[in-house]
């Protein structure tokens, strides 16, 4: 349990850093009226969806944190047998990653008002991920054709459950960009289109370093890199 | 003292209006609602009713406990189906669902003083997966095979074996899969609580001016969204186990004299996973109930809360504990005793924090002006019973002690009291002291005493005598004990005696249900602050609020919500929307 534990104290750090700025030493009974020191609390300066955004993808690291701590915990057992990760992951993480880059085209050129460029951005962010989809099945196809069932090892169903997992969460976030594609070319307000396409990468970005971690957990340097650390200390 | 800047100083609000939804037909208004009380509304009714069916339910475990073998229709099969969906309706889709989703839903806009959550769809779509869920649940009990009959924590590997009812049928993948949604319906739903407090608050509400019972709910919602994944991950995996195969749980296995094509997996790992979950679990429940009673306790005693700033910081370092105290629901599995220590001197740190929440409810009863009513007696009856639940904690926080203790009707006895009964006390008060803003009226008051007397009373005469039976040995979860030597005869006439006392407290309950319904009709006139209350739900121009809460403009807040008795002013209550200083020279308090 010790990855959702450490996940959980990063948590509790901007947690704690957050509420250290809230006056949380404020003597309430004594500050009676609307004194100008404090109108700075009242909220944040973000827009509210983003805070949203914010705090779900905190739920989502929270889940892949559960499924990484359970990966090691089960890996220690005698029966795992680590499987070969097929090549074309490689490829499809470069997929993911153009995806990602083309967003940020897309909020850059959102910020600029360059309604063109936007388009071109969320239709290439668009195909690049459904490009990445697919290719996740087709490393699927190849590990089932090698033999490499769901049921016939534990590393073969972690590897199948946390790709789905993570596949399942990238085919949400295409609704929610398909979405803003619809208002870029049904001529939205600039302003409000540069936020959806602003939560959008920033959704994208999250799974993609999602994506990473899972890439290195996956193929073993996670555990390398664990063990290096667990000497270290010891 | 800060400086009070005069009342008209003060900017008109400069929130952001939010852009409301306006419904436009019966059906966006009263049903697909987008308005957060119409919702809370929804996941009360829907929490009751799922919770009148775990009330039932545990009626028949006690018919058979109490006159074991009278009655034929309960086998053992059906003995475990009934504790196992008792347990797992009780938990989480009433309990939880009724704190975040009916009062977090109802009371967050209207006290923080926002016109509604901040993404008010995403809050519709929370209660419609819901209830979703809660069908799901229901279906199982008509699928073939029954409901999952596997205890309310699903253990692998007998959670998923032909030997428990459900273990091979539909049970089981009806369990996970309702859990699962409803993991997904609580996420949005817990988005919105939370970002209202974060963003939502108008304007003078600071964090250190929210009334506690926002606190509550807001950090035991901030929990769920992080322990609930563990649930959602278990589930997943074991749904996986049962449906193709895999072996995350489950090892090497020979099923009558069959070996099963699991391999290798670890039974404990789901217990982690699964009390990872389960033990913030506990808080998500109680530190609603904590906010809401000190908000009781202060506006029916009439005075401020005893040391708010320790209460807040008490709410938000329990809400920190509990994550790492899990497996202290798991001495008995095997654990390292270093691991053992360490979640032992956990746990009774936890104890420090909620101690020091009872001592402020105490002194805030402290020479108050007490007012026993309704509410007020059930916040008093919340402090005695989490007392009296809390104690015994202590006695199974420690290794020594839980070991002969765990799995005997001692724990069934304890969890009863400090998050069972304990919470839903809260519940009673909560309801019969906001009833009248929901609906104009007040509930009955005859009624309402009755109701009290026979629960409070009743719920002791159940589980205190569960204590003794679970020292005398009495294991829980077992269908027929009638052979066994520490069954003694008086033992069992203390098992009827319980039975007969859950048959007259349940009663009570339909009382109270009679009373929720009539009185919506012929209920006294309530006015719109009956409690003569400081908190900004009551200061709202309708009774009942009325779509957007406030008026034309969002209250501007001046004050802590705990302004009673103030020496010097006219009233015994400020409002908090109310400007202007009135006693500078007070001392804290």
């Amino acid at each position: 349990m010790s990855v959702i534990l450490v996940f959980l104290l990063v948590i509790a750090g901007f947690a704690g850093w957050w509420l250290s700025h809230q006056r949380l030493m404020a003597k309430p009974w004594l500050e009676q009226g609307m004194a100008g020191d404090f109108v700075g609390f009242d909220r944040s300066a973000l827009p509210t969806a983003k805070i949203g955004l914010g705090v779900f993808l905190a739920v989502v690291g929270c889940l892949f944190s559960l499924f990484t701590s359970a990966y090691f915990m089960r890996m220690g057992l005698p029966d795992w047998q680590p499987l070969p990760l097929p090549r074309l992951l490689w490829l499809n993480t470069g997929v993911l990653v153009l995806s990602s880059v083309a967003l940020q085209c897309a909020v850059i050129a959102a910020r600029r008002g360059q309604t063109d460029m936007v388009r071109l951005g969320l239709a290439t962010a668009g195909l690049t991920a459904l490009a990445f989809l697919a290719g996740q099945l087709m490393a699927w196809r190849q590990l089932t054709a090698d033999g490499y069932l769901l049921a016939s090892n534990p590393a073969n169903s972690f590897f199948y459950l946390i790709t789905a997992m993570h596949g399942l969460h990238i085919l949400g976030g295409l609704i929610g960009l398909g979405r803003t594609s619809a208002s870029a070319w049904n001529g939205a307000r600039p302003q409000r289109l540069s936020l959806s396409v602003e939560l959008c990468a920033m959704y994208w970005h999250f799974l993609l370093f999602v994506w990473l971690c899972i890439f290195a957990v996956l193929a073993g340097w996670a555990a390398t890199f664990i063990d290096i650390c667990r000497k270290l200390l010891t | 003292m800060v400086d009070v800047t005069p009342a008209d100083a003060v900017p008109p609000a400069e929130v952001g209006e939010m852009e409301l939804y306006h419904p436009h037909s019966w059906w966006t208004k009263y049903v697909f609602s987008q308005d957060a009380k119409v919702i809370a509304i929804q996941y009360s009714a829907t929490a009751t009713s799922i919770g009148l069916v775990a009330l039932v339910l545990s009626w028949l475990m006690r018919l058979q406990l109490g006159f074991p073998g009278t009655f034929d229709f309960i086998t053992p099969e059906a003995y475990y189906q009934f504790i196992t969906m008792h347990g797992m309706i009780m938990v989480i889709y009433l309990l939880t669902a009724l704190f975040l989703g009916g009062f977090g839903n109802y009371l967050i806009p209207l006290m923080v003083g926002a016109r509604d959550m901040v993404f008010p769809y995403v809050n519709m779509l929370s209660y419609w997966i819901y209830l979703l869920a809660v069908l799901v649940l229901v279906s199982s009990f008509f699928a073939p095979g029954g409901p999952t009959g596997a205890g309310w924590t699903l253990y692998p590997p007998q959670a998923i074996m032909s030997g428990t009812p459900g273990g091979q049928d539909w049970g089981i993948i009806l369990m996970l899969s309702s859990l699962i949604l409803f993991i997904i319906g609580f996420t949005m739903g817990g988005l919105n609580y939370v970002v209202t407090v974060l963003q939502g608050r108008t304007r003078g509400m600071t964090l250190m001016r929210l009334p506690l019972t926002v606190w509550g709910i807001f950090t035991a919602t901030v929990m769920a969204l992080l322990a609930f994944p563990a649930l959602f991950v278990a589930c997943v995996m074991m749904l996986l186990d049962r449906a193709l195969g895999t072996s995350f749980f489950m090892p090497a296995i020979v099923e009558m004299g069959e070996q099963l094509q699991h391999n290798g997996g670890s039974p404990i790992l789901f217990q982690h996973l699964f009390w990872f979950f389960g033990h913030p679990e506990v808080y998500i429940v109680a530190l609603p109930a904590f906010g809401i009673v000190s908000d009781l306790i202060s506006t029916h005693a009439r005075k401020n809360i005893f040391g708010y700033r320790m209460m807040v910081w008490a709410i938000i370092a329990i809400g920190a504990l509990s994550f790492v105290v899990w497996a202290h629901h798991m001495y008995v599995s095997g654990m390292n005793p270093y691991f053992g220590f360490f979640f032992a001197t956990t746990t009774l740190i936890i104890a420090v924090p909620t101690a020091i929440k009872v001592y402020n409810w105490v002194l805030t009863l402290w020479r108050g002006d007490i007012h026993l009513t309704i509410p007020m007696l059930f916040a008093l009856a919340f402090i005695v019973t989490f007392v009296n639940g809390g104690l015994t904690g202590l006695f199974l926080g420690n290794v020594v002690v839980d070991v002969p203790l765990s799995d005997t009707m001692f724990v069934v006895a304890h969890f009863h009291m400090v998050m069972g009964v304990a919470p839903i006390l809260v519940i009673f008060g909560a309801i019969y002291h906001w009833y009248p803003k929901v609906t104009g009226r007040m509930l009955d008051e005859t009624l309402g005493r009755f109701h009290f007397w026979v629960t409070f009373i009743g719920a002791y005469l159940i589980f205190f005598p569960m204590h003794y039976l679970g020292l005398m040995g009495v294991p829980r979860r077992y269908a027929e004990l009638t052979d066994m030597t520490i069954m003694t005869e008086s033992a069992h006439h203390l098992n009827s005696f319980i039975s007969i006392m859950a048959f007259i407290v349940g009663f009570a309950q339909i009382v109270f249900l009679f009373n929720l319904i009539w009185s919506i009709r012929h209920g006294r006139e309530a006015g719109g602050n009956p409690w003569r209350a400081t908190t900004l739900e009551w200061q709202t121009p309708q009774t009942p609020p009325a779509h957007g809460n406030f008026g034309k403009e969002l209250p501007i807040v001046y004050r802590w919500a705990y302004d009673y008795s103030v020496p010097g002013a006219k009233e015994d209550f400020i409002p908090q929307n109310v400007p202007g200083a009135f006693a500078p020279s007070r001392e804290p308090a």
